[in-house]
């Protein structure tokens, strides 16, 4: 497969699909793994990263879910090119500024993407749409399972996994979603609800991970420790607060509606107003706009079937696909341009806000969405 | 002075903490500090923010000549990077690692996923272990005929580990 066919298909998390999609954008399950007795990634010599590669890729590639994938080395994707992927969550950013030594496969679906080189010899990552973290699970395990009788993994029957970083020692395992939560931030309550899920033991960050900023309402909510818990507890743990969180999203916007409607209404305008009129826009000033239209679509002020463009303007007025789909180098001033361009566009067909159509939830704070069915 | 945490910014934000008798001490510039929550007192957990000071100093504690015989890897390196050098390493500075782990995680041991052949080694090593007690027993009763079947047993299975 081409890069150019991983820029054609969106990837199936982007379709917004699965178990509580409006709030939850994807789950992600990634296991680390590396090689026993050899040096890792970011202690190896180019030689030896590379004798590893040589090693590990053959492997991935045979995998019956790798059949018909996309498997690039590092050094042969522009920087435009891995951009893209670190946009569509397939790689880090971490492994975007590796070169010779690295590579990355990913399955046609882009469910499945698999780093070779990036902090330990192998990270596997299976992506999916809405609160599946069990099924990302399972996939991503099943990987490991067929690789494991193919390569010799580090493992201590005391410390489980061995990896380069201490942090994810034991299972290797990270389990992630991404929350959008426009009602606890335009509330004023995320602050509370970012402190007692820290407590607890689980992470929140923005929206490309570790030490970036939350940007158009986004978390990521994941497990912060590796050892002593089993992976199914892990998973358990971080879905049961995931719907908590889901809960109190809903109340927060059951609360706008009924005390702050006015503000409400007036976000959801002054968005749709800006988007639809504006020539200029920083990709965080569009995320932060687009999160509000959600909301909108979301809470009834704009038609169900609106949705899918909505969420396509998330990633598709990301610098990197910004400038692939327009296939010409930018600078950020003409990226402004052409995104708030882009906006204009899609948006020339959408109707005006009705908040008449607001449906408002009953009294006991039930959800309009399908209870989770993971 | 440089941040502890990102080591890239200058620190603004000293913190001194006694925490079990000892006394630590945190460098942070504005921007780590405010990620760590350090601002507000209530959220603000030390474990979290030693997750990677701590881990340097720990490491250094061991022997401090140590060197990985398999990758070369040194304290040094530990406390410059935040990673390990190899799988080997673990057990190179085991020492220094134990109670980094344990202010890390929930657990100090693995309970979850084992690989097929880790698993394998495990039951061999079970099996390995009664078959000798019940060597032992026979032994002990005299019982030989048995005990020629078991040490052959055992012999069996010493074949398959290898």
């Amino acid at each position: 497969m081409k890069f150019s066919n991983v820029m054609a298909t969106g990837g199936e998390w982007l379709r917004g699909e699965g178990p509580h999609h409006q709030i939850v954008i994807s789950s992600r399950v990634r296991l680390a793994r590396n090689l026993r007795q050899r040096a890792f990634p970011g202690w190896a010599k180019k030689a030896e990263r590379t004798q590893i590669l040589e090693l590990i890729k053959p492997r991935v590639e045979e995998l019956p879910e790798m059949q018909d994938s996309f498997s690039e080395l590092l050094q042969d994707l522009s920087a435009l090119e891995k951009q893209v992927l670190v946009e569509r969550h397939l790689i880090s950013r971490e492994h975007a500024a590796k070169s010779v030594g690295s590579a990355v496969i990913m399955n046609r679906r882009q469910t499945l993407s698999i780093m070779v080189n990036e902090e330990d010899h192998l990270r596997m990552q299976s992506i999916r749409s809405g609160l599946q973290l069990k099924s990302a699970f399972k996939l991503v395990d099943k990987v490991d399972s067929t690789l494991e009788s193919k390569l010799d993994f580090a493992y201590d029957t005391r410390l489980g996994y061995l990896t380069a970083c201490p942090t994810n020692v034991g299972t290797g395992m990270r389990a992630s979603s991404m929350l959008h939560l426009p009602g606890l931030v335009l509330s004023e309550m995320i602050n509370q609800v970012i402190q007692a899920v820290n407590k607890i033991g689980l992470a929140v960050r923005g929206l490309y991970g570790e030490g970036t900023e939350a940007m158009g309402n986004l978390f990521q909510i994941s497990n912060q420790t590796t050892l002593g818990e089993k992976e199914e507890e892990i998973i358990n743990r971080l879905s049961k607060v995931i719907e908590t969180i889901i809960e109190k999203e809903h109340d927060a916007r059951q609360m706008l509606i009924q005390k702050k409607s006015n503000t409400l209404w007036d976000q959801i305008g002054r968005a749709y107003g800006v988007l639809t009129f504006a020539h200029a826009m920083t990709s965080k000033e569009a995320l932060n706009l687009l999160s509000i239209i959600k909301l909108g679509v979301d809470l009834g002020a704009f038609p169900e079937d609106r949705r899918l463009p909505i969420d396509e303007l998330f990633i598709d007025t990301q610098p990197a696909h910004l400038q692939k789909s327009s296939q010409q180098k930018l600078n950020a001033e003409e990226r402004d341009h052409l995104r708030a361009q882009i906006i204009r566009e899609r948006l020339r067909v959408f109707p005006k806000p009705d908040i008449s159509k607001v449906a408002r939830e009953s009294e006991n704070g039930s959800s309009p969405e399908p209870q989770n069915n993971e | 002075m440089l941040c502890d945490v990102c080591k890239c910014n200058d620190a603004t934000v000293f913190l001194t903490q006694i925490l079990e008798g000892k006394m630590q001490k945190v460098n942070l510039c504005d921007a780590c500090s405010k990620e760590k929550g350090v601002q507000d007192p209530t959220g603000f957990a030390l474990a979290d923010l030693l997750l990677g000071i701590g881990a340097a100093e720990e490491i250094e504690k061991g022997a401090p000549s140590q060197k990985c015989p398999v990758c070369g890897f040194t304290q040094t390196d530990f406390k410059k990077t935040g990673r390990l050098g190899c799988s080997v390493c673990y057990v190179t500075f085991a020492e220094g690692l134990g109670s980094l782990l344990k202010a890390m995680h929930k657990g100090t041991e693995h309970v979850g996923k084992l690989p097929q052949r880790a698993s394998r080694e495990i039951e061999l090593g079970d099996r390995m272990r009664a078959l000798n007690e019940d060597l032992e027993k026979a032994v002990a009763d005299e019982n030989y005929e048995n005990a020629a079947a078991l040490r052959d047993q055992i012999k069996q299975l010493e074949h398959e580990k290898t």
